[in-house]
C-alpha cells in the first residue's frame, strides 16, 4: 500500500505491506533508526515518536494510520544548524542518559509532557514517563533533566 | 627513568565533565547492532522449546523450507559438522565439574522452555518469522526438575549422561575445628534460610548480531552488541572452528549489558557458522520475549548462612551453604558466579573463622549467569539479613551491632579468614556519615507514633552495609580459582603528527562513559582538552588486546592502564624535549602541554613538537624509535574494595501489602573518583535494579517449567514511578592497589540495596512478629505475612 507523510519536515512516500508498524517504517524504509525497538508488548516506549506533536509509540499503530500525519523522530529534534533540543541538552547536562538506547523515546516522551504540562512536579515528571523505560539510570538524573527543561535552566 | 613534574595533574579529575558520547546517542546518529544496513544479509530465526524437558521424537521441517522468502531449514542433525565443538564453559570451578555438552541447536531432547530447536534462514525477517510457525516438533514430555531443592534430591536427572542434578561442590573451609568451636562456644546464633530470586537482566537493547563474511578470503566482521569482544572472538574461534586471525568482531553502541552480554551465545555460534555456510551476511536481533527465555538470568540461590556471636555480639563464625540454580546448561562462566560471593560472606565484619560451601545444580530452566554484582549483591544479602536477625535476637540496634563488628581502620591492608586482603576502609567514618545525613532519630519518633496510634502505614528503616571484592583481576589468583582468562587490561596512547591524542582501551563499553572518563585520566595529566583526545575501544582490529568490561574492572583495570600509558608516553615525549633543548630530562617540568628547564621557563619545547620531531624522525635521540605511542598492558596486584552504607525508609500499608520507597540515602566509598558525575549515574543505576530485586523483579516460573514472566508487560521493570530521588554521598578511601586510587563503583548500587530494602520491610513489621520477607516483597507477600502474624 502506499502511504505518504511528513517526516522531520519532508514529505514521503513508500509502499508498505498493510501490517508495518511505523516503527519498522521509520526505520527500513526511511532508515531513521534513531527510533528504537526494546519489546514486543508496546511496553518499553523506545520507539516513542511524535504524531502530529503528540508522543506515541510508534509499535502500537501501523504505518497505513500514519498516512497524510506529521511525524517526527529524534533525528528532527534537533534544529538545522545541529544545535540541539533544549531537551536533549537537558540530558547531556543533567547525565540523563547511560547506554543510550531508551534515550530517543524518553526525549520524544519527554517534550511531548513537556508540551502538555509545561511546568511540572517530579511527581508529575515521574508518572508522566511511566510508559518510558530505561534500566541504566534509576531514572533520578532523566527525572532532573526534564525538570531542568521545564525550568529552561538545564543546568547539572 | 621516572621523573617527578611539580605539576602531576591538571585538575580534571574529579570534575563533573560531561560526557563526550552523548551528542550521537541523544540524536539518533549512534548505531546499535540492528541498526546496521547490510546488504543481502539473511535473516535467522530460532524455533525454540515450547516445552521444559522432553525428547524430542520428530521435527518437520518440510513446510517452512517451502515457505516464501525461506532459504534454509536446519536442526541439530543438519549442522552437526558446522561447529567445531560444543558451547563453551570458560570457568571449570572444580576439576571433577559436571558440564553437560550442549550444542546451539538441541541434539535430541530440549532442556528448558526457550532451548533452540530449529533455524530458519529467510530473506526478510517477517518471513523468517513466519517459517517458525510451519516447522512441526513432536515432544515426548519429561517432568520437569524446576526447584534447587528438588534438584539436589536427584530423583529425576536432567542429563542422564552426568548421573546426577549436581555440576559441582566448591568449599572454601579453611579452619573446620574452628568454626565448630566457636558456634559451640556461641552465646548467639542465627540460622537463616534466603532466597535469591532469579532475575531477568532486561538491558533495553535486545542482544543483536551481524557476520559478515568478506567476498574473498575467508574473514568474517563479526558485528555483537557484547560486552566481552576480545573473548568472544577467542571462543568464537575456537567453538566454530575458524582461525582467530580470520575473525574481527565489533561491538557498536551496546544498549546495556549488566552481565547478560558477557556470554557466548547459541545465536553467536549459528550465526557464524551459517555465515560460512551459505557465504552470506547473516543477521539476528532477539524479540523481547527472546531476551527473557534464552538470554541468561541472574541470582538464583537458596542461602544458608548461620552466624556465631560471643555475649556482646562480636560475630565470632559465619557459616554459609548456597544452593545455587544453573539452570539447563552452564553458559560462560555460570558456575563460578556464586564463587564471586564466597570470599564476602563475612562482609564487613572482623569474623575469625568462616565457612563457605557451594553446590551447584541443573534445573529445567534458562541458564544463569552473571548479573550486575555477580555473586556479591548474592554474599551481601545473606550477610546484612543475618546481622539484622543478629540485632533483633540481641536486642540491639542493627547499626549498633554492625559497628561492634567492624573491620577497624588500623586494620588495613586487612587479611580475611577467607583468605582475602582488603585494600582499604574506614568503615565507622563511613556509617557516621550516613547515620548523620538521614537522621535516624526523627524517623525512630515517627515510626513509634505509627504503631502507638494504629497506623496502617508504618514506617521502616532498613541498613546494608556493603563491601565488595572488584577490578576483576589479578590473573594468578584467578588461576587459583580455575578462571580461564586472565584479569589484564592493554591500554595504548599515541600523539599523532598533529599532537591529538588516540587512546586503544581493551575495555569494552556498553553505557559507562569510557571515552570520557579515559579523555579525563590522559587529559589530567598532559594538561590538554579532552576533546583533542579520541577513544578507541570495542574493535578487535583496532584494541586487539583486551579482557572487556565487567565486575566493575574498567577503570580500576583498564584505566590505570590507560594512566600508566600516558606516563610512558609523556617520559617519550620529555626525552625528545630533552635533546631537543639540549637539556637533561631531569631539568624538564611539563605543564600543559610544554616542557620549560626549570628556572629557566622561557627555554620551552612543547608536546606538539615532540610529537612531530617523533612522526619525521629527523632528529631523535640516539637509538629512539620514531613515533610518540606507548603501549601498557596491566595485571592489577589485588582487588580493590568498594564499600558503603545504604539507608532506605519504607512505608508498608498493611492493608494492601504495598511497600513504598519513601528515602535512599547511599554513602558509597569508591576511593578516588573520576568524574563524579557519571559515578553517581553508576549508583542510580545500581540502585534502581537492586531495590527492583527487593520489591518488583522475579522470573517466575509455572509447575510445567514455563516463564510466566516472558514479556515487558509481565516482568516488572520498574518505571520512574516506582523511585524516589535517591540522596547520595560519599567518603574517599584511596585503593593502593593501582596508582589513581580508584575502586570501582559500577555495581554498588546492587550490591547494597536489595538487604536494605527488606530490612526496611522487616523493621516496619518486626512488631507484628515478623522475622522475613521473601524477595520480591510485593504487595501480596507483604499483606500475607502481616495476615499470617495476626492470625498467629
Amino acid at each position: 500500500m502506499e502511504v505518504t507523510m511528513t517526516v522531520n519536515g519532508a514529505k514521503v512516500s513508500k509502499d508498505v505491506e498493510p501490517r508495518t508498524l511505523l516503527v519498522h517504517f521509520v526505520r527500513d524504509n526511511l532508515g531513521l533508526t534513531g527510533t528504537n525497538v526494546g519489546c514486543d508488548t508496546s511496553s518499553c516506549g523506545a520507539c516513542t515518536v511524535h504524531v502530529n506533536g503528540e508522543s506515541v509509540k510508534s509499535c502500537t499503530m501501523l504505518a497505513v494510520q500514519a498516512d497524510g500525519q506529521e511525524i517526527t523522530t529524534i533525528e528532527g529534534m534537533a534544529q538545522a544548524n545541529g544545535e540541539m533540543h533544549p531537551m536533549q541538552k537537558a540530558f547531556q547536562e543533567n547525565h540523563g542518559l547511560q547506554c543510550g538506547y531508551c534515550t530517543p523515546g524518553m526525549v520524544m516522551a519527554a517534550t511531548s509532557l513537556l508540551k502538555e504540562n509545561p511546568h511540572p512536579t517530579e511527581q508529575e515528571v515521574r508518572n508522566g514517563l511511566e510508559g518510558n523505560l530505561c534500566r541504566c539510570t534509576g531514572y533520578h538524573n532523566i527525572v532532573k533533566a526534564v525538570l531542568a527543561a521545564a525550568d529552561g535552566m538545564a543546568e547539572v | 627513568m621516572t621523573v617527578t613534574d611539580s605539576q602531576t595533574s591538571h585538575g580534571i579529575l574529579g570534575t563533573r565533565t560531561l560526557r563526550k558520547e552523548d551528542p550521537k546517542l541523544l540524536s539518533g546518529e549512534a548505531k546499535f547492532t540492528d541498526d546496521l544496513v547490510i546488504p543481502g544479509a539473511l535473516y535467522m530465526a530460532l524455533l525454540r522449546s515450547t516445552v521444559a524437558h522432553a525428547k524430542i521424537v520428530s521435527i518437520d521441517t518440510e513446510a517452512a523450507k517451502e515457505a516464501p522468502g525461506v532459504v534454509a531449514v536446519y536442526t541439530y542433525e543438519d549442522l552437526k559438522d558446522d561447529w567445531a565443538g560444543p558451547m563453551p564453559c570458560a570457568w571449570p570451578v572444580t576439576p571433577d565439574m559436571k558440564n553437560p555438552t550442549h550444542f546451539p541447536l538441541a541434539n535430541g531432547k530440549v532442556n528448558y522452555v526457550g532451548d533452540g530447536v530449529a533455524v530458519v534462514l529467510a530473506n526478510s525477517k517477517e518471513a523468517a518469522i513466519d517459517a517458525l510457525e510451519l516447522i512441526n516438533v513432536e515432544y515426548d514430555e519429561l517432568d520437569p526438575v524446576l526447584e534447587i531443592e528438588d534438584s539436589a534430591k536427584d530423583e529425576r536427572v536432567i542429563h542422564e549422561d552426568l548421573g546426577t542434578n549436581a555440576s559441582y561442590k566448591w568449599d572454601l573451609i579453611p579452619n573446620k575445628d574452628g568454626v565448630d568451636e566457636a558456634f559451640a562456644k556461641a552465646a548467639y546464633t542465627v540460622s537463616e534460610r534466603y532466597i535469591q530470586q532469579r532475575i531477568v537482566p532486561a538491558a533495553m537493547e535486545p542482544r543483536s548480531i551481524v557476520v559478515v563474511p568478506a567476498p574473498f578470503g575467508g574473514d568474517f566482521t563479526i558485528y555483537n552488541t557484547t560486552q566481552i569482544p576480545h573473548i568472544l572472538k577467542i571462543m568464537l574461534a575456537l567453538t566454530v572452528g575458524i582461525s582467530e586471525t580470520k575473525l574481527r568482531v565489533i561491538a557498536p553502541s551496546v544498549g546495556g549489558g549488566f552481565g547478560s552480554k558477557l556470554d557466548v551465545y547459541a545465536e553467536d555460534v549459528l550465526t557464524l557458522a551459517l555465515a560460512r555456510k551459505l557465504r552470506k551476511p547473516i543477521r539476528w536481533t532477539e524479540e523481547r520475549t527472546e531476551n527473557a527465555l534464552a538470554t541468561i538470568h541472574g541470582r538464583g540461590q537458596v542461602q544458608y548462612i548461620e552466624l556465631a556471636a560471643d555475649e556482646n555480639g562480636k560475630v565470632t563464625a559465619v557459616r554459609v551453604n548456597i544452593l545455587a540454580d544453573m539452570g539447563a546448561y552452564l553458559q560462560l562462566i555460570t558456575p563460578g558466579i556464586p564463587l564471586l560471593g564466597a570470599f564476602l560472606y563475612h562482609g564487613v565484619y572482623d569474623v575469625p573463622n568462616y565457612s563457605f560451601s557451594c553446590t551447584g545444580y541443573f534445573t529445567n530452566k534458562t541458564p544463569t549467569d552473571a548479573y550486575r554484582g555477580a555473586g556479591r549483591p548474592e554474599a551481601t544479602f545473606a550477610i546484612e539479613r543475618a546481622m539484622d536477625a543478629l540485632a533483633h535476637k540481641m536486642g540491639v540496634s542493627p547499626i549498633e551491632l554492625r559497628r561492634r563488628n567492624f573491620i577497624q581502620k588500623e586494620q588495613f591492608p586487612y587479611s580475611s579468614a577467607a583468605g582475602l586482603v582488603f585494600d582499604s576502609g574506614d568503615y565507622e567514618t563511613n556509617l557516621d556519615k550516613a547515620v548523620g545525613l538521614f537522621g535516624i532519630e526523627d524517623i525512630l519518633a515517627e515510626k513509634q507514633r505509627r504503631i502507638d496510634s494504629g497506623s496502617t502505614k508504618l514506617l521502616g528503616i532498613g541498613i546494608s552495609f556493603f563491601v565488595e571484592m572488584c577490578g576483576l583481576a589479578p590473573s594468578r589468583v584467578l588461576a587459583s580459582l580455575n578462571y580461564g582468562a586472565g584479569g589484564w587490561e592493554a591500554a595504548t596512547v599515541r600523539i599523532l603528527p598533529t599532537s591529538k591524542v588516540q587512546v586503544v582501551t581493551g575495555s569494552a563499553p556498553h553505557g559507562q562513559g569510557h571515552e570520557t572518563a579515559w579523555a579525563m585520566i590522559v587529559a589530567d595529566r598532559l594538561g590538554i582538552d579532552i576533546n583533542d583526545i579520541e577513544v578507541l575501544h570495542s574493535d578487535t582490529a583496532i584494541a586487539p588486546h583486551g579482557l572487556d568490561t565487567y565486575g566493575s574492572r574498567s577503570l580500576s583495570v583498564g584505566g590505570s592502564a590507560v594512566h600508566m600509558a600516558t606516563e610512558k608516553v609523556l617520559e617519550k615525549a620529555r626525552s625528545i624535549a630533552a635533546h631537543q633543548l639540549e637539556v637533561s630530562e631531569a631539568d624538564l617540568d611539563y605543564a600543559n602541554g610544554m616542557f620549560t628547564v626549570k628556572g629557566s621557563p622561557d627555554k620551552a619545547f612543547p608536546l606538539a613538537g615532540a610529537a612531530f620531531e617523533a612522526f619525521t624522525a629527523h632528529n631523535l635521540p640516539d637509538g629512539m624509535e620514531p613515533n610518540l605511542e606507548a603501549s601498557v598492558t596491566w595485571d592489577p596486584p589485588n582487588f580493590t574494595f568498594p564499600y558503603g552504607s545504604h539507608l532506605a525508609l519504607v512505608e508498608v500499608d498493611t492493608e494492601t501489602g504495598k511497600v513504598d520507597l519513601l528515602r535512599y540515602l547511599a554513602v558509597d566509598d569508591c576511593g578516588n573518583r573520576v568524574n563524579p558525575l557519571i559515578i553517581e549515574g553508576q549508583v542510580h543505576g545500581g540502585l534502581a535494579q537492586g531495590i527492583a530485586q527487593a520489591l518488583f523483579e522475579e522470573a517466575a516460573y509455572d509447575d510445567r517449567g514455563n516463564l510466566i514472566t516472558s514479556t515487558l508487560a509481565d516482568y516488572l521493570v520498574p518505571s520512574a514511578a516506582e523511585f524516589p530521588f535517591f540522596e547520595l554521598d560519599h567518603t574517599v578511601t584511596p585503593s593502593p592497589t593501582n596508582p589513581l586510587g580508584v575502586k570501582g563503583i559500577g555495581e554498588a548500587g546492587a550490591i547494597a540495596s536489595p538487604p536494605a530494602i527488606i530490612n526496611a520491610v522487616v523493621d516496619a513489621l518486626n512488631h507484628l512478629g515478623i522475622e522475613d520477607v521473601e524477595m520480591p516483597a510485593s504487595p501480596q507477600r507483604v499483606w500475607r505475612a502481616i495476615n499470617a502474624a495476626k492470625k498467629g
